[in-house]
């Protein structure tokens, strides 16, 4: 549950970012994405995270609300500088490493949580299908497939909560433990497996092995402003390369 | 609408030796309403999915002929629609109304035309919210509307239904029940263990035998006039062959449980739950509409689940020496000793790989697990992997499973859920014998007749009001 509450949207659907065809948000997130691991510096994902960070709230989204999804990443990432100021054995040269490294999974990670945040994952199917030439067979399917994942949550308290009424427990025995986490997971396994088969007939049952051509009952136009935010992002890409190469901070990952 | 016309018909699952079904000869004529029944294992399901065109040739060995309108079941896909037992693996879209037109948007009906029929087919099926509402919110019920809206709206010839209601509620039964006999202009043909509520809109009852071939076929009353007796004994629930009654033999005993001011957010608010007392020698139903937190008490009460608030006391009676302590605080073992619990998917509890061991779990003896594999009908299956049993075999281990560890008290989630009747009565003699030689009793059910042959105190849960989508 935990997962598909972390995914579901957060924002006010209707903020001119927001409404972007999921498919623009996607590819402006790769865009930048890939602009941003080609260095090592940390100038262009600064100049990348200070847009982005001005672009959030024409997302629809609220700054206390963004820091309270990313806070997970926000740790990881605390985590990793503090873990390589701590063990490098060159103090001066690592310093800066780090904080390029922060900055740049900072700078990638933010576009991908603005757009999970603020696309719906049906529309996200539609757009990748319609927009996108993705298969409806691997687009829907996957989102049929999605929607059981909360169910999974539930599943896993239920198949711990059994195994202690048959009286098996861990203890402090972490051996016991591991066996019967990897029990209970098998069983999950085996649970989740039979429910998915069943979806899955029930979706042929209904013609979706049928190899008509699949209509959608629900459009998503690719429009200009979604064409503009595509390149918006690639602007800001050549904008972060170009500033880090312009203050001789550039250095390539392969060299 | 469709007719159904099968020759000689047989079907063998791959790399099973048994046939699942054989020598099925059957005409079934345009907008007929047909129920299919048969003991478990007689084929009621395989039967099914070769009408629905879902038993493709590399699935088996197949046999003799299939036709729907004179064609094969997969040539004419589009003219069939299916609903299977359980709403949650059927769904397929977030919004009510995307889930209705998957079916459309697969055969590739233009997007234009596909609201207007899914709004034509929500109303059919007389669904009570709106296009975007989300399935997730629905009741189990009103799942298996939409389910056959989905089915409907594509204005199918044949409506084929795998036990329709029997994951619902009575109520939630009753509302698909509706809207079946509402149908008109297809040809139905159902599979479901609960036939008697059904009856009454039904044509036609065609009854499978196990070894092969139809046993009996014809209008509802004279087949259960003339077969009910053999039926009901095959484990076929019947109208008008009453289940025995098993009243308790000696009064309540001595209390086992009290629970007091239980909350579990968001399902139990302050308030909503009575004080409960679970006394030996009784069997105490849990009874009330879906949703409304009778699982989440059964957990609670059977220590498997922290109370959100207010506390599970058991009694020296129960607990021994541990009485001061709360259930979900003791260990396991103690655990399993005091307070058996089953739940309502058995699958969940198997940890070995062996009936046999199953039972040997928690360290009980040869003898014990012996009695209890005899007891339970369960000898010939002792070194059977537990996940390869049947739904009713399943069933019945669970219970034996629970019961290894000689509890005081036995806690069961919706025992009796799905089963057919020779299990159903098989559980309530063993529920009333345990409870007359002392044990004490809880059941979430939704079954009526479950409560009434036990003799069972009914702890009525109240409506919980539904979140807003």
């Amino acid at each position: 549950m935990a997962v598909a509450g972390r995914m579901a949207p957060i924002a006010d659907r209707n903020a001119p970012l927001a409404r972007r065809n999921p498919v623009a948000k996607l590819g402006a997130a790769a865009v930048l994405a890939l602009a941003l691991v080609v260095s090592l510096d940390p100038v262009g994902p600064a100049v990348a995270l200070v847009v982005e960070l001005f672009a959030v709230p024409f997302f629809g989204i609220r700054y206390g609300a963004l820091a309270r999804r990313m806070w997970p990443l926000l740790i990881s990432v605390a985590g990793a500088e503090v873990t390589l100021l701590l063990f490098a054995a060159e103090r001066e040269h690592i310093v800066a490493s780090a904080l390029a490294l922060g900055l740049r999974l900072l700078a990638v990670a933010l576009p991908g949580v603005l757009v999970f945040a603020t696309t719906d994952p049906t529309d996200l199917a539609d757009a990748l299908v319609q927009n996108a030439r993705v298969s409806p067979r691997f687009a829907i399917g996957t989102l049929a497939a999605w929607r059981l994942v909360p169910l999974l949550g539930d599943e896993w308290r239920l198949i711990n909560a059994a195994r202690r009424a048959r009286g098996v427990e861990g203890g402090r025995n972490p051996v016991a433990r591991l066996r019967l986490f990897a029990s209970a997971s098998f069983t999950l396994l085996v649970g989740a497996i039979r429910r998915g088969t069943r979806l899955a007939t029930a979706m042929d049952a209904r013609g979706f092995d049928s190899g008509a051509r699949r209509t959608s009952a629900r459009t998503q136009r690719f429009v200009r402003a979604d064409a503009a935010l595509v390149a918006g992002a690639c602007a800001l890409a050549a904008l972060a390369v170009g500033a880090s190469v312009g203050s001789g901070a550039f250095r390539p990952l392969f060299s | 609408m469709s007719t159904v016309r099968l020759r000689g018909f047989g079907h063998r699952h791959a790399g099973r030796r048994r046939w699942a079904v054989r020598g099925v000869d059957l005409e079934i004529a345009d907008g007929e309403r047909v129920a299919l029944l048969g003991p478990s294992g007689a084929g009621k399901s395989t039967l099914l999915a070769a009408l629905a065109g879902l038993l493709p040739p590399e699935s088996g060995e197949r046999e003799g002929t299939v036709e729907i309108d004179g064609e094969e079941p997969r040539a004419v896909r589009d003219r069939i629609a299916m609903v299977f037992q359980d709403p949650q693996s059927q769904l397929v879209m977030e919004r009510a109304g995307d889930d209705v037109a998957f079916g459309l948007e697969n055969r590739g009906t233009p997007g234009e035309l596909i609201r207007p029929l899914v709004e034509d087919a929500l109303r059919r099926v007389r669904f009570p919210y709106p296009y975007e509402r989300r399935t997730h919110a629905l009741s189990g019920g009103e799942q298996q509307r939409l389910a056959l809206a989905g089915a409907l709206v594509t204005g199918p010839g044949l409506l084929l239904l795998d036990e329709p209601t029997a994951n619902l509620d009575p109520a939630g039964a009753a509302l698909v029940r509706e809207v079946l006999a509402g149908i008109d202009g297809t040809t139905q043909i159902v599979v479901e263990h609960r036939i008697a509520e059904l009856t009454s809109q039904l044509d036609r009852v065609i009854v499978l035998e196990p070894g092969g071939g139809i046993r009996a076929d014809g209008p509802p009353a004279r087949i259960f006039a003339e077969h009910g007796e053999r039926l009901a004994a095959d484990g076929v629930w019947v109208p008008g062959h009453p289940v025995p009654a098993h009243p308790p033999r000696v009064p309540a005993g001595e209390p086992l449980l009290h629970a007091r001011s239980l909350t579990h957010e968001p399902v139990f608010t302050a308030d909503a739950l009575p004080e409960v007392t679970v006394r030996a020698a009784e069997a105490m139903a849990v009874v009330g509409p879906n949703g409304v937190g009778k699982s989440t008490l059964a957990l609670m009460l059977g220590g498997l689940l922290v109370p959100g608030g207010g506390r599970v006391e058991a009694t020296g009676a129960l607990a021994g020496a541990d009485d001061a302590m709360p259930p979900h605080k003791w260990r396991a073992r103690a655990l399993a000793a005091r307070i058996g619990s089953v739940f309502q998917n058995p699958g969940h509890q198997f940890v070995t790989a062996k009936v046999r061991d199953e039972l040997a779990l928690g360290g009980a003896e040869a003898a014990r697990v012996d009695e209890l594999l005899g007891r339970l009908r369960l000898d010939a299956l002792a070194e059977a992997n537990p996940h390869t049993l049947s739904g009713g075999e399943q069933r019945r281990l669970s219970v034996a499973t629970a019961l290894a560890a000689a509890p005081r008290l036995l806690v069961l989630d919706e025992p009796t859920f799905g089963q057919d009747r020779r299990t159903w009565s098989e559980l309530v003699v063993l529920l009333a014998q345990l409870r007359d030689e002392g044990h004490g009793v809880v059941a979430v059910t939704h079954d009526p007749d479950f409560c009434a042959a036990l003799g069972a105190r009914e702890l009525r849960l109240g409506v919980r009001r539904l979140a807003a989508v």
